[in-house]
């Protein structure tokens, strides 16, 4: 597989991380890579939607599944487990790719996801992501994996990332064409 | 991964450095050494350069090696760093690959990491998915398993992939995740590991090991990704 870099975004007291261009038929998939993505706001979600060709809003309609496995630093309190509260069936809200990240000034969350086929007219399109962060107050590294599909088959070509609120102080998000 | 020093095609240029069809060579002004206009010739332009997203820092071979260490290449370069090992074979039986990373005074750094498996038998007759306690850490300084334990039958070994994100940062703590397969004693074994090391200073080594005896064999390749 060979990666090409599409595009860089910055984040900076940014509400939302749209990327409008890019998103074309040229690869069969994109690998979304963030990096130390800090919020603002305490135990907040870091989130995704898409937009699909001649619509508008980031609102289409996702069915997913979420599992996490944590541990916190003192060692008392770890499991993987699903968490129902924040996959969706045929939901149009943002997709939580990880939930509850803190916002101690060392904390953040990095990972990727995966946009496979994005340009499809006959098909769904299935995500992949993995997370890893800092989750919660009580100093808990936390690792999401999170999966599904866009149940359209129009042409996805607008992505947006978020925190469920507030902005996102800081962080960098690479788009990668894959072929 | 780069374009070769053999011949060069619109296709290799396309694949990696990217672009639409129908390709127009004003799409790779910049690109390789290639300039920002005016003419461009393939092979001299780009014969082989690399789109440097995902590229091949470093190799290491095992051969009965205690451990196996890239002590440089990890810098503010690249956001992400990526290690692809490649059957990594113990010598001595139940040995489980780990690693850990060292900003400048040991292989020691402090880290909090989950660990799970996924497991099915050749036989079928049994599976497992749950938590791993015990190769987990807590704060702890020792290296961090990433594979589970890998028998020393000739065709036994783990592979996978361990990925690192802003070791460099003065900022963050440093966040990894990793996902590896071990084939041993009938067993196919997932383990999923990530956590952080628990410090805002840079790491710039790391260092993999086997947890008892020697590597007897196995490659890891070390890329850096994004720039």
């Amino acid at each position: 597989m060979s990666l090409a870099l599409i595009s860089t975004h910055t984040a900076s007291a940014s509400s939302s991380i749209d990327i409008t261009s890019g998103i074309t038929s040229s690869y069969d998939s994109y690998e979304f890579h963030f990096v130390n993505m800090h919020p603002a706001t305490q135990h907040v979600h870091w989130q995704f939607q898409v937009n699909a060709s001649g619509q508008s809003g980031f609102n289409e309609t996702i069915t997913s599944s979420h599992v996490v496995s944590y541990h916190n630093e003192g060692g008392t309190d770890y499991a993987v487990a699903y968490s129902g509260s924040y996959d969706q069936a045929q939901g149009t809200a943002y997709q939580s790719m990880f939930y509850n990240l803190d916002y101690e000034n060392d904390e953040s969350c990095s990972g990727v996801l995966t946009l496979y086929a994005p340009s499809s007219t006959t098909y769904v399109k299935q995500f992949t992501s993995r997370v890893q962060g800092n989750h919660h107050s009580a100093n808990y590294s936390m690792e999401s994996y999170v999966a599904g599909y866009i149940n359209t088959t129009g042409a996805i070509d607008e992505i947006s990332f978020k925190f469920h609120s507030g902005n996102i102080d800081a962080g960098t998000i690479k788009m990668f064409g894959a072929s | 991964m780069g374009i070769g020093t053999g011949s060069v095609s619109l296709g290799d240029i396309q694949t990696e450095y990217g672009g639409s069809n129908p390709i127009g060579l004003s799409e790779y002004y910049g690109k390789g050494n290639a300039p920002a206009s005016g003419e461009i010739q393939l092979w001299a332009d780009f014969q082989g350069t690399s789109s440097g997203t995902h590229t091949l820092l470093a190799t290491v071979t095992a051969s009965a090696s205690g451990s196996l260490s890239f002590t440089s290449g990890i810098d503010s370069t690249y956001d992400v760093y990526e290690f692809r090992f490649e059957n990594m074979h113990p010598a001595t039986f139940g040995a489980r690959l780990a690693f850990q990373m060292d900003g400048g005074s040991g292989y020691a750094t402090a880290m909090t990491t989950t660990n799970y498996l996924v497991e099915q038998a050749e036989s079928d007759s049994e599976t497992y998915f749950g938590y791993r306690t015990g190769r987990d850490q807590h704060d702890g300084t020792g290296y961090q398993p990433i594979s589970g334990n890998i028998a020393t039958n000739s065709d036994d070994a783990a592979s996978g992939i361990l990925i690192i994100f802003g070791p460099s940062s003065t900022t963050y703590v440093k966040h990894f995740m990793s996902n590896a397969n071990v084939s041993g004693n009938g067993f196919s074994d997932n383990n999923h590991v990530a956590g952080y090391f628990n410090t805002t200073s840079a790491l710039t080594r790391i260092s993999f090991a086997m947890s008892s005896g020697n590597i007897d064999a196995g490659q890891i390749k070390m890329y850096g990704i994004g720039t």
